[in-house]
């Protein structure tokens, strides 16, 4: 699914610091987040410090990459240009089961199909050759 | 009882005409909020030079500029609180904090914008996404999602909360009519003529499911201002004074990230109102008006929850029945709020309550109104709330 920078118009995340991490681990196929190493909890979005036990010191953790849709909003009017050709289209909040949530994007499923509850797994969008996107598709076993 | 408790109060009001479309020029917000401010201070009795404190909105014009131009020559306090809507509430006590200590006498509170005819936020969102809301967690983690604009990650509570409590469109529906019902008695708000059905409501398009036009509130052009100053001071001045009673602010945690909260409905208003109504020595029985930042209808919703009006869970059946209409137990932006009257930052729910309590605000004045509150809504939930009486 690789596309070359040019032919992609959709905002990038700037690609500084954890945040260059943290898409870098998706372009090599994994989901990963911060994983404190003084109280073992993980952390999205990045944090310098944790804030539960005060440690500065943390290492990237895969995550399973399963998890569970907790809320979205259908876009039928997007306010953004660049997604004007996507209407409608669903940014959601998914639930991972390792406790994290975070916002992403239901591939191949219509909008009326969305439910709460429903159980993904991350599919990793190649959108650049420097950037790739977490998204989920629904698990139907 | 708080150090704050009734030293400090609102002695002048003003705004400018609310539009959608303006014939001046309109690159900053600063002619605008100089109309509204020159009004206030000329409704308070004072000059311009009188002004000795500016606390200004976030990202509007800073105090410098805005003192240049009213000929305030010994600015002695001024401060920002980076709050987005919850800005006048933070404001306001601040100000409280610089009379009762001394630092300022007449402190000045001012915003306004050209939400319509100038930069509007589908162009922020485009030129400085950084800038929004979430700053740089949201550029680099919510954009690229599509994910961009308030309409989009505020639905996301709303169906959060459909999907946790089961409440009801019609339910968002009774806030915007209800708002719809009390601008068509002000004359300055922008849906004035225009009555809206719930039927109306239902079939009006679909922007961000479960948000629909009339869910979403009014970008215009607009200003307003007042001036605060202390009880004592008041005697000294031409209008009935307005006191706070209680003001409070709160965020909710982590206040960066919309998303990631243990507590996904936690407001900075869940920890504020609490403060403020202690402050005040009141319940929220005691309220006899409320005048609610109403961004999208569901944060009235959510709001009133949160504040402790009722349950979490319950506010959908609570803004039903009339209940949230003038005449009704609690009457909510009784001028018709950002959702109807126009979205002047929040600053007008103050000149709304300001008038509720002078008595002022004619066909849509609360009978007996002696204590209303004023709520504002930032960012991703930031909150600050005041309670003011006559
Ligand atoms: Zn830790």
């Amino acid at each position: 699914m690789t596309r070359e920078a040019a032919d992609y118009h959709k905002p990038l995340p700037v690609m500084e610091g954890m945040t260059k991490e943290f898409y870098e681990n998706c372009s090599r196929g994994e989901l990963c987040f911060q994983r404190c190493s003084g109280c073992e909890k993980l952390r999205h979005v990045p944090t310098l410090r944790c804030a539960r036990c005060g440690s500065w010191d943390w290492q990237w953790s895969a995550s399973t990459g399963r998890g569970k849709l907790v809320t979205w909003t259908v876009v039928r009017r997007p306010m953004h240009p660049d997604f004007a050709d996507d209407a409608p289209y669903a940014p959601a909040v998914i639930e991972l089961d390792d406790g994290v949530r975070m916002v992403s994007w239901v591939v191949d499923c219509a909008a009326d199909d969305l439910c709460a509850g429903m159980p993904v797994e991350v599919v990793f969008d190649h959108v650049t050759s420097e950037v790739t996107l977490p998204k989920f598709r629904r698990v139907t076993s | 009882m708080s150090a704050l408790q009734g030293k400090a109060c609102i002695v002048g009001i003003g705004n400018t005409p609310y539009r959608r479309g303006t014939d001046g020029p309109v690159d900053t917000s600063l002619r605008i909020e100089l109309e509204a401010c020159e009004a206030a201070i000329a409704d308070a009795g004072l000059r311009p030079s009188d002004i000795d404190g500016i606390l200004p909105f976030y990202g509007l014009s800073i105090a410098e500029v805005l003192a240049v131009n009213l000929g305030v020559e010994d600015l002695k306090y001024q401060a920002t609180s980076h709050v987005g809507g919850a800005g006048p509430g933070a404001s306001l006590a601040n100000a409280a904090m610089a009379v009762e200590a001394g630092l300022a006498s007449h402190v000045l509170i001012p915003g306004g914008w050209y939400g319509f005819s100038g930069r509007r936020v589908r162009q922020i969102i485009v030129q400085d996404p950084h800038t929004m809301s979430g700053g740089m967690n949201a550029r680099d983690f919510y954009f690229p999602f599509g994910l961009t604009a308030p309409v989009q990650w505020f639905s996301f509570v709303a169906r959060w909360h459909m999907n946790e409590f089961g409440t009801k469109p019609e339910q968002l529906g009774a806030v915007a009519v209800a708002q719809r019902k009390h601008a068509q008695l002000n004359p300055n708000a922008l849906m004035n003529g225009k009555p809206l059905s719930m039927q109306d409501y239902l079939a009006s398009p679909m922007i961000s499911d479960p948000y629909r036009l009339f869910d979403c509130s009014l970008e215009a052009d607009g200003g307003a201002a007042f001036v605060v100053t202390s009880l004592e001071r008041a005697r000294d001045l031409p209008q009935k004074p307005v006191k706070l009673l209680g003001v409070a602010q709160g965020q909710p945690y982590p206040a960066d990230d919309l998303v990631g909260r243990e507590d996904v409905f936690q407001l900075g208003q869940t920890s504020a109102a609490p403060r403020a109504f202690e402050m005040a020595g009141i319940t929220p029985q005691d309220v006899d008006f409320a005048e609610i930042y109403d961004p999208f209808t569901f944060q009235v919703i959510q709001q009133l929850e949160e504040m402790g009006f009722c349950k979490r869970g319950e506010g959908g059946p609570f803004v039903e029945g009339g209940r949230i209409e003038l005449g009704g137990e609690l009457p909510v932006n009784t001028h018709g709020g950002l959702l109807s009257e126009a979205h002047v930052l929040g600053m007008n729910h103050y000149i709304e309550a300001v008038r509720q309590l002078r008595g002022e605000a004619g066909e849509r004045q609360v009978e007996n109104a002696e204590i209303g509150i004023v709520t504002g809504f930032g960012d991703f939930g930031d909150g600050a709330i005041a309670v003011l009486g006559r």
